[in-house]
């Protein structure tokens, strides 16, 4: 058993906009271009050219949401560890090899100490560990541990590979313990969740709800368009009332 | 136990190179990051070029997933010749000089005798100035490259309508823009530029409206959906434009001085009727409001009148927008009457409308930008009209494609947004006026090139690629009546034309990044009947077979001879203002790719063997004086080649290094290119930003540019006079005439003013085929030949067919389940998904996900290659017979555009087969490159 930190001094995390996400992928492949070729083992994959299954830090799911009312709905959900402050991931680990940051509340594995028991992903209720076949160890997000602070990088791109790539502008990274940081106002702004807050776990990265869709609906009605107005409101009802409308119109121009 | 402390610092490679993504048609910039190691130069990472037009850093999943590409297995690896029949997949290896020799032998005596005979079709090429000049220097009228079945009635409408259409001519201005409305499928066509754009404008509190039958991609986040049933798109804009007009929300002023809806109509009985009236000096005539007289469009003091009638000899000539608005008032256009067709509430119709009005009319805003337009005004700002549209494959693909590009185009028109402020915003070298753009040529001389450009924008019969007897002049049968204004050539209907020997036999078909003998081609089992189909003398009846290919896909098993490519990162291509650029609404911009790491296979980039091959051939222009090859490679010919004097394929750093658009040949461009991050940038001065095709600033700054050699202001064309010409060629006037099997069908669809009818009509042969089925590619492959990439492969390994929930219950399916799917001309035998957010009558799966078994050195455990399909068995390049027995081409009748969107099919659950496999399934091919690896831990070091 291995013990969480009491408290950490900075929570950095994602928050992740699911109005924006348009299920692109993009975030999935830059992470495992980053991550295979960082932190630890590489992302192996297994029959790639056959009936692949590989490792991957992050994934995207998606969803069709069937509304009581309204429209039925796509909605693509990106995931990965969550670096939650409750982690039983961390609590469950038999050596030690999982581990919380104190620094900035990162959930790590030491993959030295990992044996790939598999207790952490069974302890996890997201999902969001996987063990690497080959290797042997359980890979997670690291949140580009190796990125965030890596003085051989830029400092514009000192954040989450993710993050760097989004071409819709999705994820956002930041310290979610300060209420200052962009990421807490946007989580403030725009009504922020956590996933499954049931579990207890109290997850870091925060998820934006999508706005309420297919509002753009008019009542029916029959044939009375100026119920719209002043929009729609008919300045004529045949073509020849509708040129003289335009003769009217030009003179003013 | 101490933790341990990761290595927080590493290095992502020893060295950036700086290149142009090649993973779809987006062309980002790309960071490669390369490691120096034992093994030489190897890629370890690549992420998006912050610097980048196109991209600003960002990437996406083919992007990313590049590395994966570049390392693929299926990888050819030297040129090969076939040793068994065709369509096994039994090559040779042989040297490029083997090569080479074998190509100019078939070749050579082809060009001595009937240039014609060679037919050379690309397929996702991004050099068509440099094919194309090839091709032209061979003399064969047959080239062109896939866009006739992909997008061609988007771009041919715009280019007809407005002198420009989407994404690589324009896009909306993601900066001020507050609807933005997306038709169809797009994801690929601009792929990051719309998602970071969408990213953009919902931050800005915009509103985003999908029309799509399928609510996935872009669809998903849309804040609005409106799932209109496949084909009535058109319906559904021409019902929004009768709302518009009925309320009076258009812009008059936009309307009567930067379009033709003012112009006069000729109302004279005979061969000029409906045709705008001109000039002695061929400018349009429209009726001036202050002088009462008819006047030039283009005086400076004219004043146009939207209703001016002109009576002239007893006849009344009338406007464009006269005859627009008694189009489209009429209430067969009220959303009532287009409810049930379109699938729409009328309701929903009118809400839609209202709103394109409240933000065209009620957030309308204007720039302080003062400018000057070509009639001489001068203006205190600029109206911005906060509404954009974009749209691509979706409504392109259907039959009726190129009259519903056109009512959209129409649409943005009428609101006045087209190229203001908020609106729609060409991108150099657009917007450009039909008029000016080459027309086909097609003269063929043994012996010498071409007469001109295979393609171009034909205006009236005179321009058809006609022979003198009247039969076809191109083995596409394109620029002919069955399809006179197919602007991008058909190079669907190559191979069956071939085959048929219809309108004549050639000898050699040369293909580049086709797969003509898999996904890209209707019809797939009958086309690789038609590649190995024999004459009775034993000889293919299509003789020799050339195909350039990077990897190993379908279609190199069916030929002769294979010319290996490279992939995107060792090679050198240019993406050019003569060409298919990279420009944004704010700067004109090209870029070039540069080999960031050199080939360990025995391969070519494709341009340099088209450069040898044309050399050994003494092709004018491939050659000097003495006969030497006149250029080294393509990146020899990127830099010194001239297309007009002082303008080459690229625009940056000519000269001597100063200048930009016009200047001398610079023997150090590339470098400066590469120093430069792979792209040059030239800014539109800020008084030239909106309005361009009228503003006098944007005109002179593109004519020293190079973009034109002389100011091309034009009014938009909402009267489309071409299609007006053939339809007086139907009535009987004119001395080119169609043939009179084709006269009803070109009267009834070549109308002037766009218009609507059901595509699917020809295709519902029988009641049970009610269902429309659609393919779209996911954002995640399209257009990134992904089915060999090993992450790409994972995210989109398997395509059900996706069924909405009516038909889902009415067949009683259950998770697992499988469906027989039937159409006219075949059927499929394929797994089933309840999708919900779907058009109640749609089905729908990804395309080209199912591969053939021994292709892209996939395993036979492939799901690709298991339960993998392809929708294209169940489509024929043909529609069913009619009445007459005829068979016309499924395609839209203007352009030629393949309508793969017009499928109807019956869906009938059955028993899921016992091998789990989808049907039908065709013999294994012969690998020449191997199978992929059993595992990867991918890592350089």
């Amino acid at each position: 058993m291995t013990a969480l930190p009491a408290s950490t001094n900075k929570k950095l995390g994602l928050v992740i906009d699911l109005d924006t996400c348009v299920g692109c992928h993009a975030c999935v492949t830059a992470c495992k271009g980053w991550n295979t070729q960082n932190y630890g083992a590489p992302l192996s994959d297994q029959d790639p050219y056959g009936d692949a299954s590989g490792t991957f830090l992050n994934r995207i799911h998606s969803y069709q949401v069937e509304p009581d009312q309204g429209l039925a709905q796509t909605i693509h959900f990106p995931k990965s560890c969550l670096h939650c402050d409750d982690a039983p991931c961390v609590t469950v680990c038999p050596t030690g090899a999982s581990y919380k940051r104190e620094e900035d509340g990162i959930v790590l594995v030491n993959e030295d100490a990992c044996m790939g028991c598999g207790l952490c992903a069974w302890a996890c209720p997201y999902g969001a560990r996987e063990v690497d076949e080959a290797a042997g160890i359980m890979k997670k997000c690291t949140l580009c541990v190796d990125r965030i602070y890596n003085e051989n990088l830029p400092e514009e791109d000192r954040v989450p590979a993710c993050v760097r790539t989004c071409p819709a502008g999705a994820r956002h990274f930041g310290d979610l313990a300060d209420p200052d940081s962009d990421v807490s106002r946007l989580v403030q702004a725009r009504g922020g969740v956590d996933l499954m807050p049931e579990q207890e776990t109290k997850p870091v990265n925060k998820y934006l709800p999508p706005r309420e869709k297919d509002t753009l609906q008019a009542p029916e009605m029959s044939g009375e368009e100026d119920v719209l107005a002043p929009f729609l409101a008919p300045v004529a009802e045949e073509p020849k009332g509708f040129l003289g409308w335009l003769d009217r119109t030009l003179e003013k121009l | 136990m101490t933790k341990l402390i990761p290595n927080l610092h590493p290095k992502p490679g020893d060295e950036i190179r700086k290149t142009t993504c090649y993973m779809c048609a987006c062309r980002c910039g790309i960071d490669v990051h390369v490691k120096h190691t034992d093994q030489g130069d190897r890629i370890s990472y690549i992420e998006g070029n912050r610097d980048h037009p196109v991209n600003r850093g960002v990437l996406c999943a083919k992007g990313s997933a590049g590395i994966m590409q570049h390392n693929a297995p299926s990888r050819l690896r030297a040129p090969m010749k076939r040793t068994g029949p065709r369509g096994s997949g039994q090559f040779e290896e042989i040297s490029w000089d083997e090569a080479y020799e074998i190509a100019a032998s078939w070749l050579g005596p082809i060009r001595e005798t009937a240039p014609e005979k060679l037919a050379f079709f690309t397929g996702r090429d991004q050099s068509q100035s440099f094919t194309s000049y090839w091709a032209q220097a061979f003399g064969t009228p047959n080239y062109a490259a896939h866009g006739g079945f992909c997008s061609v009635n988007m771009a041919a409408a715009g280019i007809y309508t407005m002198g420009g259409a989407f994404w690589e001519f324009g896009q909306p201005d993601w900066d001020r823009t507050k609807l933005f409305i997306l038709f169809g499928v797009a994801e690929d066509h601009d792929s990051n530029p719309i998602k970071m754009g969408i990213g953009k404008i919902k931050a800005n509190g915009a509103r985003v409206v999908g029309v799509n039958p399928i609510r996935s991609g872009y669809n998903a986040v849309a804040d609005d959906w409106f799932g209109v049933t496949p084909g009535t798109d058109g319906l559904l804009i021409l019902s929004l434009v009768h709302c518009l007009l009925k309320a009076g929300r258009i812009d008059l002023r936009y309307l009567r001085d930067f379009t033709d809806a003012p112009v006069l109509i000729d109302a004279r009985e005979g061969p000029t009727k409906g045709l705008p009236l001109r000039d002695d000096d061929g400018h349009a005539l429209v009726w001036c409001r202050r002088e009462q007289r008819p006047r030039c469009f283009d005086a400076e003091d004219v004043e146009p009148d939207l209703n001016g009638a002109w009576e002239e000899d007893g006849v009344i000539h009338r406007t464009v927008f006269h005859a627009l608005a008694h189009k489209y008032l009429d209430a067969q256009y009220a959303p009532e009457a287009v409810a049930d067709r379109t699938g729409i509430p009328a309701s929903r119709i009118r809400a839609l409308a209202a709103e394109i009005a409240r933000v065209a009319f009620e957030e309308a805003f204007e720039l302080p930008i003062e400018w000057t337009d070509f009639r001489g005004r001068t203006h205190a700002t600029m109206q911005g009209r906060p509404v954009s549209f974009h749209a691509m494959r979706g409504i392109s693909a259907h039959a009726n494609g190129f009259q519903t590009c056109r009512a959209l185009h129409m649409l943005q028109i009428l609101i006045g947004s087209v190229e203001a402020p908020g609106g729609f915003r060409f991108k150099p070298p657009y917007p450009k006026p039909a008029t000016i753009h080459p027309k086909p040529h097609c003269k063929v001389t043994p012996g010498a090139p071409l007469d001109g450009p295979h393609l171009g924008f034909v205006h009236g019969p005179d321009d058809l690629a006609l022979r003198e007897d009247g039969t076809p002049a191109r083995i596409d049968k394109a620029f002919t009546w069955e399809n006179p204004m197919s602007a991008h050539g058909l190079m669907h209907m190559v191979i069956s034309n071939a085959h048929a020997g219809d309108p004549y036999e050639i000898d050699t078909l040369f293909l580049y990044m086709a797969n003509m003998a898999w996904n890209s081609s209707m019809n797939t089992a009958g086309t690789m009947k038609m590649l190995t189909d024999t004459r009775p003398d034993g000889e293919y009846r299509i003789p020799r077979i050339i195909y350039s290919d990077a990897y190993s896909s379908e279609m190199v098993a069916y030929a002769d001879l294979i010319l290996p490519d490279t992939t995107y990162l060792e090679r050198h291509d240019c993406i050019s203002l003569l060409d298919r650029p990279i420009c944004e609404a704010e700067a004109a911009a090209d870029a070039i790719r540069w080999p960031v790491v050199e080939p360990d296979r025995d391969v070519k980039g494709f341009q340099t063997a088209l450069i040898e091959l044309g050399a050994r051939l003494g092709l004018p222009g491939f050659v000097t004086d003495d006969g030497s090859p006149k250029y080294r490679d393509y990146a020899d010919y990127m830099v010194n080649h001239e297309r007009r004097p002082g303008i080459g394929p690229l625009m940056g750093w000519r000269g001597n290094g100063e200048q930009t658009g016009r200047g001398d040949a610079n023997p150090n461009q590339l470098d400066r290119y590469i120093e430069n991050g792979g792209f040059a940038l030239a800014h539109i001065p800020e008084d030239a930003q909106f309005m361009k095709p009228w503003n006098k600033a944007y005109q002179d700054w593109a004519v020293s540019l190079g973009l034109y050699d002389k100011p091309a202001p034009y009014l938009f064309t909402l009267w489309c006079e071409p299609l007006r010409r053939f339809q007086l060629a139907a009535e009987g006037h004119g001395n080119r005439q169609p043939p009179d099997h084709l006269r009803p069908r070109i009267l009834a669809t070549f109308d002037p003013l766009p218009i609507w009818w059901n595509p699917m009509q020809d295709h519902e042969t029988e009641a049970r085929f009610t269902t429309t089925a659609l393919t779209q590619r996911p954002m995640a492959m399209y257009h990134s030949w992904g089915t060999q990439n090993a992450w790409l492969r994972q995210i989109h390994g398997r395509n059900p067919l996706y069924v909405p929930t009516d038909i889902w219950r009415r067949e009683g399916f259950a998770d697992g389940d499988w469906a027989r799917v039937t159409s006219p001309h075949g059927e499929i035998t394929v797994p089933v998904a309840h999708m919900p957010a779907l058009n109640a009558n749609t089905v729908w799966t990804w395309n080209a996900i199912g591969k053939r078994k021994g292709a892209w050195a996939l395993h036979d455990t492939a799901p690709e290659a298991r339960k993998g399909f392809l929708l294209n068995h169940l489509i024929h390049e043909l529609l069913p017979p009619r009445e007459d027995g005829m068979r016309w081409s499924n395609s839209d009748p203007i352009t030629g555009q393949a309508a793969w969107f017009d499928l109807k099919v019956e869906v009938k659950k059955i028993a899921a087969p016992a091998d789990g496999v989808s049907k039908p399934q065709f013999d294994r091919l012969e690998s020449p490159v191997g199978k992929g690896p059993g595992q990867l831990e991918w890592v350089v070091k």
